[in-house]
């Protein structure tokens, strides 16, 4: 960005068609700590583990889920600070949206717009791509909630369900199990916080966990105590 | 001479019952001179939504033009049509972006919003919006404007008492106005269609 001396992009094709920076960003994806997300027709959940590295960190200052517009939010998997980068991106181009529209934007734009940023990052010069892929929850233009994922290429796909970091694949299948189409947001969030406990290395409580949820049109984040009502109600 | 009052103008938009109807004089003059009598100055934008752009008509045709423009990637991108509020706020907002080397437009929106119920709003041509559940005027003679929609308005008029309405009008106030008239057009429009006639006025 700015004032780069490399005019060149740095992810270039291989022989055999790949963008190899692309895949090793999603190996960065794939070895960053599990998030899932959930998507009902009353609402839709995202969670993500936020095991950290020493019992000494203050764990509830770290925020891995974050509000984007009043009725979206998102959650990663993978690099930390490219995650906030791209957080700030987001909510700059969803305050435009509405300056300029007097609307809150709707999910399926930002995620186009915020996919396009992470397009932009794979063929400009002198940078590398997003190490992190999202996960995003809000509700659309028709008014239904929706939950979508974007890649670091900049590839975006619509999910009934899906997990990205850490043990994703076990993650997927186990959700895969579970998942209903007529599915009410409580059971979605219990079945969320199921599905975090299944791959969790240790044990799960309301503070090393976060979750999200758009629930009436709007996206509020979970404090620990909602957290562990859930949790209860669980056991 | 004024810049806003070089070409002539004057356009009305009325709220009815589950209604909306705007209408808009004919003439294109330079200064004195008349040189059409069919310009158009009320566009649909789509079938929620009509604009009427009333100023300078070079400013007049490219802003239409630019909300075209802004109007189609809107539905392009979104699939889905935009409201009249949305529309609105837009035109505002693209005004506001040339405050110093506007646009001599000061344009009227007329419309039915996603409840299928009145919206109208107008602005200045620096993108100043007023929305009001009344009447809109715009022009060369909002003095006469103001006066005949104050004089003959009713809340809840059906389509063809609010198409009287607003013929009357607009026909009483450009017949004192020297820069307006030539005929003019009326289109209603509800949740079935849009009806628009022409007005025949006196040609001078």
């Amino acid at each position: 960005m700015g004032d780069s001396a490399y005019s060149f992009s740095l992810t270039t094709f291989s022989r055999t068609g790949k963008l190899l920076q692309i895949e090793y960003a999603l190996n960065a994806v794939a070895n960053g700590r599990t998030s899932l997300g959930i998507c009902t027709e009353d609402g839709v959940v995202i969670a993500t583990d936020k095991k950290l590295a020493s019992p000494l960190v203050d764990i509830d200052k770290v925020s891995k889920v974050e509000m984007i517009t009043d009725s979206t939010g998102f959650v990663f998997s993978g690099v930390g600070p490219d995650y906030r980068v791209l957080v700030r991106k987001a909510r700059k181009s969803s305050q435009a949206y509405k300056r300029h529209y007097g609307e809150t934007q709707p999910v399926s734009q930002l995620v186009k717009q915020t996919a396009s940023v992470m397009q932009e990052y794979t063929q400009s010069g002198g940078v590398r791509p997003f190490g992190v892929s999202l996960l995003v929850a809000g509700v659309d233009g028709d008014g239904k909630t929706r939950l979508y994922q974007v890649d670091p290429s900049g590839a975006y796909f619509g999910w009934k369900a899906t997990a990205i970091g850490k043990n994703y694949i076990n993650a997927k299948n186990f959700l895969e199990k579970r998942y209903q189409d007529d599915m009410e947001l409580e059971d979605a969030i219990h079945t969320a916080l199921l599905t975090l406990r299944e791959g969790f290395e240790g044990e799960m409580n309301s503070h090393n966990i976060e979750v999200g949820v758009v629930r009436n049109g709007k996206f509020e984040v979970l404090t620990p105590a909602q957290i562990q009502d859930y949790l209860d109600e669980a056991n | 001479m004024s810049i806003l009052e070089y070409n002539g103008a004057a356009m009305i938009a009325m709220a009815g019952k589950d209604c909306v109807g705007i209408a808009a004089d004919r003439r294109l003059g330079i200064q004195a001179q008349t040189v059409s009598t069919d310009f158009t100055k009320v566009f649909k934008m789509n079938d929620n939504i009509h604009v009427g752009l009333g100023g300078l008509a070079t400013d007049v045709q490219t802003l239409h033009n630019v909300l075209k423009f802004r109007m189609g990637l809107y539905e392009l991108r979104e699939e889905r049509e935009m409201t009249p509020q949305v529309f609105s706020h837009l035109l505002s907002t693209l005004l506001y972006e040339k405050r110093f080397g506007p646009y001599f437009v000061e344009p009227i929106v007329a419309g039915l919003d996603d409840k299928n119920k009145p919206f109208l709003s107008s602005m200045d041509l620096i993108g100043a919006p007023v929305q009001t559940k009344d009447f809109v005027v715009s022009g060369t003679c909002t003095g006469n404007l103001y006066g005949m929609c104050e004089t003959l308005y009713k809340p809840d008029l059906e389509a063809d008492a609010l198409f009287e309405t607003l013929a009357q009008a607009l026909l009483a106030s450009v017949d004192r106005d020297a820069l307006s008239g030539w005929g003019g057009v009326v289109h209603i429009i509800t949740k079935d269609g849009v009806t628009t006639r022409e007005l025949k006025g006196r040609q001078d």
